[in-house]
């Protein structure tokens, strides 16, 4: 295939629940799985909330669309970048999001982490070397 | 004349709980909800902001914001209290009127 691959990187910034952005990004992400381009996702400023495990919406009667986060690694989606001055400023740690993976089917199947924690300078190279920035 | 003052905002991206906290009396309330929630947790860059607050108001969240966003009781600032649904109308009734900072 001569077809073209583009680096998309998918920014996310807002938090779950109380706008739609979140749930947006995971459906456009999802159908952008789809066409086989090198997909990354970043998550900055209140968009780390998005992954926090332990999510049940059951009493505010909307959809709780976070275990849809750990399906990504089943899409090929396994570049996760996860700022950790974000976390920081927010009280949080890696220990309080969900613990996504990836199979890799050139290393016997093996489950790897699709969750990286990178400084504020390395998101801002992530986001130059993209080629189509996509945001949320 | 005690007033109830509703956010509804992350105040890691929107000033209306700063907002908020810079014109309410003592004696009034705050209840966080929605995007609001995430106020009252601890170890964060607001937490000092909110904790300075709690001297002279009572500053409540609602459980159920809390638990969609999967964020247990523990990890509050000690003297937020948690209500439900019913506690918000409670707390509705109670006071002369709502105040909300969108």
């Amino acid at each position: 295939m001569s077809e073209t691959i583009k680096n998309f990187l998918y920014l996310n910034r807002k938090a779950p629940y109380g706008t739609i952005y979140a749930w947006e990004s995971l459906e456009v992400v999802l159908i952008g799985a789809a066409f086989d381009q090198d997909v990354s996702l970043a998550f900055v400023d209140d968009g780390v909330f998005q992954l926090t495990k332990g999510q049940d919406t059951a009493a505010v009667g909307m959809k709780n669309f976070s275990p849809t986060y750990a399906a990504l690694g089943d899409y090929e989606v396994k570049k996760i970048f996860v700022e950790k001055e974000s976390l920081e400023e927010r009280g949080l740690s890696l220990d309080d999001l969900q613990h996504l993976t990836w199979e890799d089917e050139d290393d016997d199947w093996a489950e790897k982490d699709s969750i990286h924690l990178v400084t504020r300078a390395e998101m801002a190279a992530i986001m130059d070397g993209a080629d189509v920035v996509f945001s949320f | 004349m005690s007033t109830l003052h509703t956010v509804n905002k992350s105040p890691f991206e929107k000033t209306s709980l700063e907002a908020c906290l810079g014109h309410v009396s003592a004696g009034a309330a705050i209840l966080l909800i929605e995007d609001g929630v995430y106020a009252a947790l601890t170890q964060t860059s607001i937490e000092a902001q909110l904790k300075g607050a709690l001297d002279s108001v009572k500053v409540y969240a609602l459980g159920p914001d809390l638990q969609a966003r999967g964020l247990s009781e523990e990890r509050l600032i000690p003297g937020i209290s948690v209500v439900d649904y019913a506690g918000f109308v409670d707390l509705a009734a109670e006071h002369d009127k709502l105040q909300a900072w969108l």
